[in-house]
């Protein structure tokens, strides 16, 4: 099996996976319970959190969630909620993850003003774009750190430049969020000093149903979910214990030789690129073709995702013959798989109908080799012909 | 253990003549089977009529829900029974009809009497009176009204005993399942199906299905959803065998040599000679298909003339005169509509062709199709076929 759909989901840690059932069959105490059995799984979260924080520029605080898409809404509805009185302007993109989109819609119907940038043809917002957005009403910009329906690496660090500037003229707050669901694990975060960072668990080998909003500490967002008062009020219910120490484990597993490991990324996505470019026409990526690997090689691509139009084809069907070689990868995204629509990224980028309806996303991991594509560079190549042969005769 | 009584009426079963024993007999059968679920469950005709007795721990929504889910029913009522005594009759319809006011708050009645066994010396009309007099004694909250009544309690009094009931609950009527040979359905995952297949069942077919699809040109979950569909209709019909074809072969070689515009035509000509001989081998005496006159190409009169010419066995189309509003309340009804119009396709848009052939003359398809080896792709997909058993949730 070749798993290359790796930003869709990726396969746990065995690390990760042993931890958390130790978690769950030992340490399986509350938290908030005085006793040694709560003390040791309050040890838990703590070592997961020390994880956490270090991989970030240390003035915020974790606070943990049920994934990504939790994250996102309690940036985003949690910062509405606090900055009301003092604007209505929400600024972000086209691009961004339905949890952020959805959730702007849902602000849209009480009120706020939502302003959707575009983005180039390789699916990069300009950060000129953001500068003549923002005004004295804004309070929110939420741009994601890493598409994951075509991998740009967007241009947060340039707009949160813009977006500091304009506060320090205007002597006015904005919020600044980035959804880093696919970026965490891939790129570091080290000096990034964005108010609020999304990440979702499972993305980087962790487990599902895990997540965390990163949160500048001078923010003080409203609680989202009130109760018991854990995660410091912000967010109650009983921690999760087994995922969020799973998270913290394959937190600091990802980010262990993270340079290393993305170089040979990087490797191994240009090879697959190559190949099938050589091996086939009518072959167009979608995205940068240059890889990045930080927060500053914006309009770069980072080497986790590929994603390729192979004109005259239709995404889905290479999807089901690939998956009977073994082969497992995903079009557009896999969210957008239960949608009968176009991928609104691609959408974004100008693509046509059939360009999007041609495009298949491969998504790696750090165990995928160049060994490996030679195999997929060749069943792709045989998927492909063989629609084109059927579908040349329409 | 106390029972709730139920009593179950039968539709079109009453009319027959010299073999209504042996459909009662059926139905009776099929009632039984479909309780079978729950413990000391028990029914017998008395006197044409049918009474159901299930242990009152068992919801009474639920045993109606199966009753009339059973093919050959015409209505079921919740009933409550009493000697046939004119004042214990009254008490019980009072107590009922306390119950009724509690849980509903309603304001005004009326009540039937009917008297089947002409023994019972106070005659229908005058039954209804005393009982509802009774009621009114009892209850003092309510008025009668014989026109717009929010309640109507009916009391028959029968041989055996006497029975007050409300509501009747409709069935689907028909006649009971395995009275009427056995059909083979050319399942789809689309809407019109289902219906078909309902609707030979309802009048007592046996059901059989195959379904056809192209992976990897179909996907995976449109199997699913056609399993789904199915296991909606064994809701009705019990456990259906459904065989299940990959045509992609077939569809390559079609789109390979043959017109573009005739391809669709050319596809439901092999599934029609496929699902034939599966039919033979399982002992399916007829073919049922969700054809609806005129609702796209490949169902024009021409068209159907086109594809019904390649099968010897009798092709029914229950649904040919319907309009398709009404073959979807009817999806609605029996409750496939909503998997019916999940979007995962199951059959490839690369096979339909543009511009499909409307009115097909049959010589010309004959000739498209002689550049195929039309006997050995037939025995080819036949032989590939994969069996699902699929059985009621």
């Amino acid at each position: 099996m070749i798993y290359l759909d790796n930003s869709a989901t990726t396969r746990q840690y065995d690390e990760v996976s042993e931890l958390m059932f130790k978690a769950a069959t030992e340490n399986y105490g509350n938290p908030s319970s005085l006793h040694q059995l709560g003390f040791e799984a309050g040890n838990l979260l703590h070592d997961a959190r020390l994880e956490i924080e270090k991989q970030f520029y240390g003035h915020g605080i974790v606070i943990f969630t049920s994934g990504g898409t939790e994250a996102d809404n309690m940036a985003i509805l949690s910062t509405a909620r606090k900055m009301r009185r003092r604007g209505n302007r929400i600024v972000t993109t086209k691009v961004e993850h339905p949890a952020v989109l959805q959730t702007c819609r849902r602000l849209e119907e009480e009120g706020f003003v939502v302003e959707y940038l575009d983005v180039d043809v390789d699916g990069y917002v300009e950060p000129q774009e953001v500068k003549a957005a923002i005004d004295e009403n804004t309070i929110l910009v939420s741009i994601m750190t890493v598409n994951n329906e075509v991998g740009t690496i967007e241009s947060v660090v340039p707009a949160f430049k813009i977006v500091q500037e304009y506060c320090n003229e205007h002597g006015n707050r904005i919020i600044f969020h980035t959804d880093a669901v696919q970026a965490f694990g891939k790129i570091s975060f080290e000096d990034a000093q964005f108010d609020l960072i999304s990440v979702s668990g499972h993305k980087l080998h962790g487990p599902k149903g895990v997540g965390f909003l990163y949160m500048n500490r001078l923010i003080q967002l409203p609680p989202f979910i009130t109760g018991g008062g854990q995660e410091n009020g912000y967010r109650s219910t009983t921690e999760n214990t087994p995922g969020i120490a799973g998270m913290g484990l394959a937190t600091k597993m990802s980010y262990g030789g993270l340079m290393d490991k993305m170089k040979n990324m990087g490797e191994v996505n240009d090879y697959l690129r190559r190949g099938l470019m050589a091996e086939l026409d009518d072959v167009e990526l979608n995205g940068p073709e240059a890889l990045g690997y930080s927060l500053y090689d914006y309009g770069k691509r980072c080497p986790s995702v590929l994603n390729m139009t192979f004109a005259g084809t239709r995404g889905e069907v290479l999807l089901h013959t690939l998956e009977q070689d073994g082969i497992y990868v995903s079009t557009g995204s896999a969210c957008a798989s239960h949608h009968t629509g176009d991928s609104h990224v691609l959408q974004a980028m100008s693509l046509t109908h059939k360009e999007i309806e041609g495009a298949i996303r491969f998504s790696f991991s750090e165990f995928n080799t160049i060994d490996e594509m030679d195999f997929v560079i060749a069943k792709t190549k045989a998927a492909v012909t063989r629609f084109r042969r059927l579908g040349s005769f329409r | 253990m106390n029972k709730n009584l139920y009593l179950v009426r039968c539709g079109e079963v009453a009319l027959k003549g010299m073999n209504k024993p042996y459909f009662e007999r059926i139905l009776l059968e099929r009632v039984k089977n479909a309780l079978a679920c729950y413990e000391g469950a028990e029914a017998r005709w008395i006197d044409g009529l049918m009474f159901v007795r299930v242990p009152d721990t068992v919801p009474e929504d639920d045993v109606v829900d199966k009753c009339v889910k059973v093919f050959g029913v015409a209505s079921v009522s919740t009933a409550v029974e009493c000697e046939k005594d004119i004042d214990k009759i009254g008490a019980a319809a009072a107590e009922m009809m306390q119950k009724i006011i509690d849980n509903e708050g309603v304001q005004s009645f009326k009540v039937k009497g009917k008297r089947a066994d002409k023994s019972f010396p106070i005659q229908s009309p005058e039954i209804g009176r005393i009982v509802g007099a009774i009621i009114l004694k009892a209850c003092k909250v309510l008025r009668v009204d014989v026109h717009k009544p929010d309640v109507t309690l009916t009391v028959d009094v029968r041989r055996e005993g006497a029975y007050i009931f409300r509501d009747k609950v409709r069935g689907f009527g028909g006649l009971p399942l395995g009275t009427n040979g056995r059909g083979m359905i050319l399942m789809s995952g689309g809407i019109d199906s289902p219906v078909a297949a309902f609707m030979m069942a309802k009048r007592g077919m046996t059901i059989e299905a195959v379904h056809f699809h192209s992976y990897p040109y179909t996907s995976q979950r449109a199997q699913q959803k056609v399993e789904d569909l199915v296991r909606v209709l064994a809701g009705y019909m019990g456990t259906i065998r459904m065989h299940v074809i990959n045509l992609l072969p077939i569809q390559e070689q079609i789109v390979t040599n043959c017109p573009e515009d005739e391809t669709t035509l050319l596809v439901r000509r092999f599934m029609m000679r496929i699902a034939e001989q599966i039919a033979i081998k399982n002992k399916n005496m007829m073919l049922i298909t969700g054809e609806d006159l005129g609702q796209v190409a490949s169902q024009t009169a021409e068209a159907l003339v086109v594809t019904d010419s390649v099968v010897k066995m009798p092709v029914m189309r229950p649904l040919i005169a319907m309009d398709k509003v009404d073959i979807m309340d009817k999806a609605r009804e029996i409750g496939t509509y909503d998997i019916s119009i999940q979007p995962y396709e199951d059959c490839c848009t690369v096979f339909l062709p543009k511009h499909p052939v409307t009115k097909p003359k049959l010589e010309r398809i004959e000739e498209s199709e002689s550049k195929l080896d039309v006997d050995a792709l037939v025995a080819a997909a036949v032989a590939s076929e994969e069996i699902v058993t699929i059985s009621p949730r």
